[in-house]
């Protein structure tokens, strides 16, 4: 058995599995300080489904503590952005697009030094051993508790983060975290510096997070591991959150997607989640999220974190609906559906309450709603079906038909077949989705480099980013023989000379619960 | 939305930019009425892999270095700067150089759109050669070329700037005063702020932004609809290939190397280079790079006129589908066949400005 915990700006939601099997599942608010929120859980599980502390083989947690604690500028350490590139670079320093608010919040230094490589792996300049050990003398002085080092082209050749990594440990002692650019992001130095930063200004937390959680677990005398979901569905082992909690930002639409499917029984899907004022429309390939190939702004910090590709369009349970022109949205009623659509009591037309005069929908009192036309009714149905399914298209990647998953309360807009696209598949346990979504045991491995491939050896080239993917996956605990390629892709880089092309591969793999 | 698909993300120009006028103070821009004959004007680009760019970042010494060395081999200072591309990450850099050698900056530029290669200006029809040209790198190296012609120069920068690591600043293309104003763009960076304050200005409005921006560049709106297929080439140094949008009235089929180049529709040609084709998105109009382009993306394909210059025999052999391997002749953005076509006349070009 094992449980899956997702915690919510909002509810903490918790399911007991056997496999893909819901033995349990409950809901809670989530509460200010992590532990009891946890506790509560898991009590409330084994209230529904008793089971003794050794049973529990893993516990997988998804949580939103570290966006939100971005977002709301809080709990930050002192944060030093190392940069290794000079004499390149030095016209836009690090940190340099940043807002005032944030920069302050993390007290800030900023740093230049030589060393990098160019695009071929050539050093730009060696490094300095002396320039770093000043600048760490600087950072000590300044009460600097954490280090972000990037480097110009460390995706290519790695080498002087670590050099400079051990340089400034060696001046700053072991209690000063340091994290590497070439860990946490891809090509792109600032947008991969910018989400190092984070991840340097987030790392103290991690660590009180993290013991935080494993110490709420123990209590319950469940002595199995503790694993946290990452951005793309995959999960990573306390020690690694530890150093990069960065990549725990997007879990929580990660966890949704990923939960409809499964409980949907469906591998590649669009997965439309529907709330009160939006509509959210994602998808799941071969059981992960697409991710958006663009950069992506956080706490209005530009990165190039994975982040999954969601579009969101102004469609929900509590959305106005225009009586004249039978138009839905991007105005709703939000929290307010409970007071001001018309089955309860209200004086606003909502998506709602067509959904109820339909009888699609047994909320409120029906009675409130009779006396709409049907027409209109008929009309505005038709009128979401239709600008959802674009939606739907919209994100898909190729002609192929793919099947759609509803979720959410306000799916009872969405009729049983959508235009385009046939059926819609609703999943049961939707309720605690999320906390299914954290529960799917899965680890992965991640390559993005960029290669010169020579004539000719175009196979033998991808071959290797492929086995090296497949090792990383190995190494993050996946069972071997479980573990396969999910996503590949390899653009060319126009101007470059020698075909240098940009390899991505992920390989994924079960986790090896019996280690 | 200049770049017409291709000429780099204009971020880190515009990081550049930004930070240049923060330290150095503000640009005095002036129009090509006001420049004196005897002007001194040089352009400033990058030259290299943009992808390059945005992990090796510039430093504003590389950017200042080649004008100064030209300014030396010249034997005169320079007194202008002029943007030599006005799209992508080329169009903010002359404001980089500008501010942070304390020059001004002309209203102007030399293409009014963007292409790949050094040689493609409209001051190569008025007899401007890229040579004299300077190259620098941010390590402090330095050089001045003195070719026998454009292709030379290209050639012998292009090695260097490999070596250089791939992302090099250049000025050439030395004119005076009153070459310049005979032979760039009138106004182009002034129009760069009208096409910005159209789009947020109809986005603001909630306007369709696209159909404004067609009517300030006096252009049409070929075609509406959903990328099915983007096709790249693996083979080459460049962003080559095609893609086809799908509408309610048929298909359209762009073929692009670096910037767009060709729009068909059922074997019918709508627009080629050397008019603007630009690809936009459904409803933000927010431009999408050829290397951005994929499967789904709601777009608009737009056309518009280019400088009348580029229309003339000599041009079009330089920039016209036929230079780029399309064996079709040159259309306008309004589809009308242009009457000076001239057959292809050189294998494609491997460089690239």
């Amino acid at each position: 058995m094992h449980i899956g915990i997702d915690v919510g700006g909002t509810n903490t939601d918790a399911v007991l599995m056997e496999g893909t099997r819901v033995l349990a599942g409950v809901k809670h608010s989530t509460t200010p300080d992590v532990t009891s929120g946890i506790v509560h859980a898991i009590e409330d599980l084994r209230s529904g489904h008793d089971f003794a502390g050794a049973d529990i083989e893993a516990v997988m947690i998804g949580t939103t503590h570290f966006i939100n604690a971005l977002v709301q500028a809080k709990r930050l350490a002192p944060t030093a952005a190392l940069r290794l590139g000079l004499p390149a670079t030095k016209a836009l320093p690090p940190l340099i697009d940043w807002p005032e608010a944030l920069v302050e919040a993390i007290s800030a230094k900023s740093y230049l030094a030589h060393g990098g490589y160019e695009f071929d792996g050539r050093p730009i300049s060696p490094l300095d051993p002396d320039e770093l050990r000043a600048h760490a003398a600087d950072m000590k002085a300044g009460g600097i508790r954490s280090v972000a080092i990037s480097a110009v082209f460390s995706p290519v050749n790695h080498d002087l983060e670590v050099e400079a990594a051990r340089i400034l440990a060696e001046e700053l002692g072991p209690d000063v975290a340091i994290s590497l650019s070439h860990e946490i992001g891809r090509i792109g130095l600032l947008e991969r510096e910018n989400a190092t930063i984070i991840n340097a200004a987030l790392r103290e937390l991690a660590s009180e997070i993290v013991d935080g959680l494993t110490a709420a677990v123990r209590r319950q005398g469940i002595e199995a591991p503790i694993f946290l979901s990452q951005n793309d569905g995959t999960l990573m082992d306390e020690d690694y959150v530890r150093l990069y909690p960065v990549a725990t930002f997007a879990s929580g639409p990660t966890n949704s997607m990923r939960g409809a499917a499964l409980t949907s029984g469906l591998e590649t899907c669009a997965v439309v989640d529907v709330g009160g004022t939006t509509a959210d429309i994602g998808l799941l390939i071969n059981g992960f999220p697409r991710e958006t190939s663009n950069e992506v702004k956080v706490a209005g910090v530009r990165t190039n974190f994975r982040m999954p590709d969601v579009l969101s369009i102004g469609i929900g349970g509590g959305s106005i609906v225009d009586v004249e022109t039978g138009e839905v949205g991007p105005d709703s009623v939000g929290y307010r559906l409970t007071t001001e659509a018309l089955v309860f009591g209200g004086s606003t037309l909502t998506a709602t309450d067509i959904a109820v005069a339909a009888g699609r929908a047994d909320v409120g009192d029906a009675s409130k709603v009779a006396h709409l036309d049907p027409a209109l009714v008929q009309r505005v149905l038709d009128r979401i079906a239709e600008r959802v399914a674009e939606a739907v298209d919209r994100m898909r990647t190729s002609p192929e038909p793919i099947p759609v998953v509803a979720v959410g309360g306000g799916s009872i807009l969405l009729p049983e077949e959508l235009p385009l696209f046939g059926q819609v598949h609703r999943p049961e346990n939707y309720a605690v989705a999320n906390a299914i979504g954290a529960s799917i045991a899965q680890v992965g491995g991640e390559i993005d480099k960029v290669y010169a491939i020579e004539p000719g050896r175009r196979e033998h080239a991808l071959a290797e980013v492929r086995a090296e993917a497949v090792d990383k996956a190995i190494a993050a605990g996946a069972a071997p023989q479980s573990v396969a390629i999910v996503d590949f892709d390899e653009v060319p880089i126009p101007y470059l000379p020698g075909n240098a092309t940009r390899i991505r591969v992920k390989a994924v793999g079960d986790l090896d619960m019996g280690a | 939305m200049l770049g017409t698909g291709g000429g780099g993300d204009p971020y880190i120009g515009a990081l550049l930019a930004t930070e240049a006028l923060r330290r150095h103070g503000d640009v005095t821009v002036v129009t090509l009425a006001e420049v004196p004959d005897d002007a001194v004007v040089l352009t400033v680009a990058m030259m290299g892999a943009p992808t390059v760019m945005v992990e090796k970042l510039p430093s504003l010494d590389e950017v200042v270095a080649p004008v100064h060395a030209l300014g030396a081999y010249l034997g005169r200072p320079v007194t202008h700067i002029a943007c030599a591309e006005v799209g992508g990450v080329n169009s903010t850099i002359p404001v980089a150089a500008a501010a942070a050698l304390g020059l001004p900056l002309l209203d102007a530029d030399g293409m009014g759109r963007a292409f790949p290669e050094l040689q493609m200006v409209l001051p190569t029809l008025y007899g401007v050669t890229a040579s004299p040209l300077a190259f620098s790198d941010e390590k402090g190296n330095t050089g001045v070329l003195q070719t026998v012609d454009n292709s030379w120069t290209e050639r012998i920068a292009r090695v260097a700037c490999v070596e250089m690591g791939c992302s090099v600043m250049i000025s050439g293309f030395p004119m005076s005063g009153a070459q310049a104003r005979e032979a760039l763009v009138p106004a182009s960076l002034s129009r760069c702020i009208e096409i910005g304050r159209t789009i947020t200005g109809a986005r603001h409005e909630k306007a369709d932004p696209v159909q404004r921006t067609v009517q300030l560049l006096g252009g049409r709106e070929l075609f509406a609809g959903k990328v099915v297929d983007v096709q790249r080439a693996t083979t080459t140094g460049f962003a080559r290939g095609s893609a086809r949008v799908e509408g309610t009235d048929g298909a359209v089929t762009l073929s692009f190397q670096n910037e767009h180049l060709i729009a068909e529709a059922a074997g019918r040609t709508l627009a080629t280079t050397p008019d603007l084709i630009m690809v936009l998105e459904h409803d933000s109009g927010e431009p999408i790079t050829t290397e951005g382009l994929r499967y789904g993306q709601r777009v608009r394909i737009i056309s518009a006129p280019s400088d009348e210059r580029w229309h003339s025999p000599d041009a079009l052999a330089m920039v016209g589908p036929g230079y780029f391997g399309y064996d079709i002749p040159a259309h306008r953005y309004d589809g009308a066949v242009e009457l000076h076509d001239t057959p292809t006349t050189a294998a494609l070009g491997e460089t690239a400005a």
